[in-house]
């Protein structure tokens, strides 16, 4: 019987034949990616014992979640993790200009195919895109693998989602997803590793792969593969990756799934994700005129430059709604420097939107847009949940980066072809 | 011990609000949130030993454990639940909350049963009746009985 993906990077990581789903590994994560709360992994892993860091190269730090610091508090935050870098001479660290730690951590090259990634952060299943397995784990567990390298991992069982046909002209991988998790539910793939395949695969682009692999934790995944293919070489190789510095893990053909669920690509509409949690989907159409206060483009979900690009097509020459507050955050500084080449900034500034410095802003309530109660937010975002922007009586729908911008200029939700 | 139901797919927004994750470090701090957005009264009434049960997929969403932390120190030491988000089901063995998935129990569970827990034998005793659920894998069994995965390397490192 041959294996899936998941079982055999695992088996490969822990230096075994194989391995079945359900057995436990151990295993040593090529990285630990963590945040602003590698403070607060800096004070459980000092409260271990250790004395020093197992590996240094192995610890990845991004600040992202509030930067500038938004508050003293905050400041402090990002003080102390400066501290912790500088003593333990970690080398992959990335300060407040850098970007969201998802878009970095796959823009600067740590996400390559065969390449087994954990973060503190559950939006780690993200570098699915690229063929790595990631996966979200806790606080103390960073903290456990920065003092002993290695964690363990229960070997999941795995989902295969077949897309067949080609998507419509007005559809994006954004409402594909939005429409698998509306399928399958919240916890559809609970513990599951999910693999997505078929045909259609090939029609996405690498931006497209990380919409999927990034939500796929919203319907309890524990990572997102696409097996890497001539798209992945290409994007590698645009970043400096050749060929020999990557391993290409791929299920075998006889593997054995625990589902298979399979989508028509051909069938799929613009979708919105309805307050207050992600698998509430349904068609724009539904929602059609519902008045909104403001709108989210970005995040590490839907903020790369291709998101920007198709924003503007929509925004370039018309006006975003006054009643409307329309929020830009660029997933990563270089995102910003391609879209401030393109012009693309100066086209969102005329309609009237804003221009935020790229991190994860109001994406968790922090800071740079938080809502007021009763008010309604349109957001490429991956989660709704009551008071993730900062307020439990504000309303969040979640949408691609097309239909946020053609809510935006009409005041209500509405999709690209409500506008014409 | 009173026992507080929730229903399914309680994401930790509404168990430790995302506004708070890096302004509060405090655990005991944590516990005046606990469940903030999703039932004020909770943090009012809650008393050590009291018992938390769930539908499916409890403490979806992010990756954030003071979701558990801010559970555990608000006195509850079990949750019940027809399933668990796999992070939130992580965390909570790393912090010594005992996470039981028994999805058969809960629709059977109301504010005023008798719940007794037989750790050793994986099993709950839920008004009068018997059910089993699955282990603690025997990997891991080590990090709760230490209480956490911190605690059970301060021992570890301890050693040498």
């Amino acid at each position: 019987m041959g294996k899936t993906f998941a079982e055999k990077i695992l088996a490969k990581k822990a230096g075994k034949d194989s391995v079945v789903p359900g057995e436990i590994v151990v295993v040593k994560p090529d990285y630990v990616m963590s945040h602003d709360n590698s403070a607060a992994i800096y004070g459980k892993f000092k409260s271990i014992g250790a004395e020093k860091v197992y590996n240094p190269e192995q610890v990845l730090i991004v600040l992202d979640h509030c930067v500038p610091a938004a508050n003293e508090k905050y400041a402090t935050n990002h003080k102390t993790v400066r501290e912790f870098v500088e003593k333990y001479g970690i080398k992959n660290f990335y300060d407040i200009n850098t970007g969201v730690c998802h878009q970095v951590v796959i823009e600067k090259g740590y996400a390559r195919p065969g390449r087994l990634i954990v973060g503190s952060d559950s939006h780690t299943v993200s570098y699915g895109a690229l063929g790595a397995f990631s996966c979200g784990i806790g606080r103390s567990e960073a903290a456990a693998i920065w003092a002993t390298g290695e964690i363990w991992l229960k070997v999941p069982q795995t989902i295969k989602v077949v897309f067949k046909g080609k998507l419509n002209e007005n559809a994006t991988a954004k409402d594909t997803m939005l429409y698998l998790i509306g399928k399958i539910g919240a916890d559809g793939a609970l513990y599951k590793s999910v693999e997505f395949t078929g045909e259609g695969v090939k029609e996405f682009s690498i931006a497209d792969r990380i919409v999927f692999s990034n939500m796929s934790v919203e319907m309890g995944a524990k990572n997102g593969y696409f097996a890497p293919d001539e798209k992945t070489y290409e994007y590698l190789k645009s970043r400096g990756i050749s060929e020999g510095e990557y391993d290409v893990i791929l299920p075998d053909e006889d593997a054995e799934y625990e589902q298979v669920i399979e989508i028509d690509l051909s069938e799929i509409k613009p979708q919105v994700a309805k307050p207050h949690t992600v698998d509430n989907v349904a068609p724009v159409e539904e929602v059609k005129g519902t008045k909104i206060h403001q709108a989210l483009i970005g995040t590490c979900t839907n903020g790369r430059i291709e998101d920007i690009r198709a924003a503007v097509k929509i925004l370039e020459g018309r006006k975003v709604n006054p009643k409307v507050r329309l929020l830009v955050f660029p997933a990563s500084m270089e995102v910003y420097m391609q879209a401030l080449k393109e012009g693309l900034f100066e086209k969102i500034l005329e309609a009237g939107g804003i221009v935020m410095n790229p991190g994860c802003g109001p994406c968790l309530g922090a800071h740079e847009g938080v809502l007021a109660p009763g008010e309604v937010c349109i957001s490429t975002a991956n989660r709704n949940f009551k008071g993730r922007m900062g307020c439990k009586e504000a309303f969040i729908y979640l949408a691609s980066p097309e239909t946020v911008a053609a809510s935006a200029i009409k005041g209500e939700i509405c999709s690209v072809e409500d506008l014409k | 011990m009173k026992i507080f139901k929730y229903g399914d797919d309680v994401n930790t927004d509404v168990i430790f609000p995302g506004k708070y994750t890096y302004t509060i470090t405090d655990p005991y701090e944590m516990a005046k949130h606990a469940l903030e957005d999703l039932d004020p009264d909770f943090v009012k009434t809650v008393e050590k030993g009291d018992i938390i049960v769930a539908g499916k997929n409890f403490g979806c969403g992010s990756s954030r454990e003071q979701a558990a932390t801010c559970i555990k120190y608000a006195g509850v030491d079990v949750i019940i639940a027809k399933s668990f988000s796999r992070i939130f089901y992580r965390n909570c063995i790393n912090s010594g909350l005992l996470a039981i998935e028994c999805p058969e129990v809960v629709d059977k569970i109301t504010k005023d049963s008798k719940i007794e827990i037989k750790r050793e034998e994986n099993k709950l005793i839920v008004d009068g009746v018997e059910y089993s659920y699955p282990p603690i894998p025997e990997a891991v069994r080590d990090i709760i009985d230490d209480g956490g995965l911190i605690p059970h390397l301060q021992k570890k490192f301890k050693k040498g």
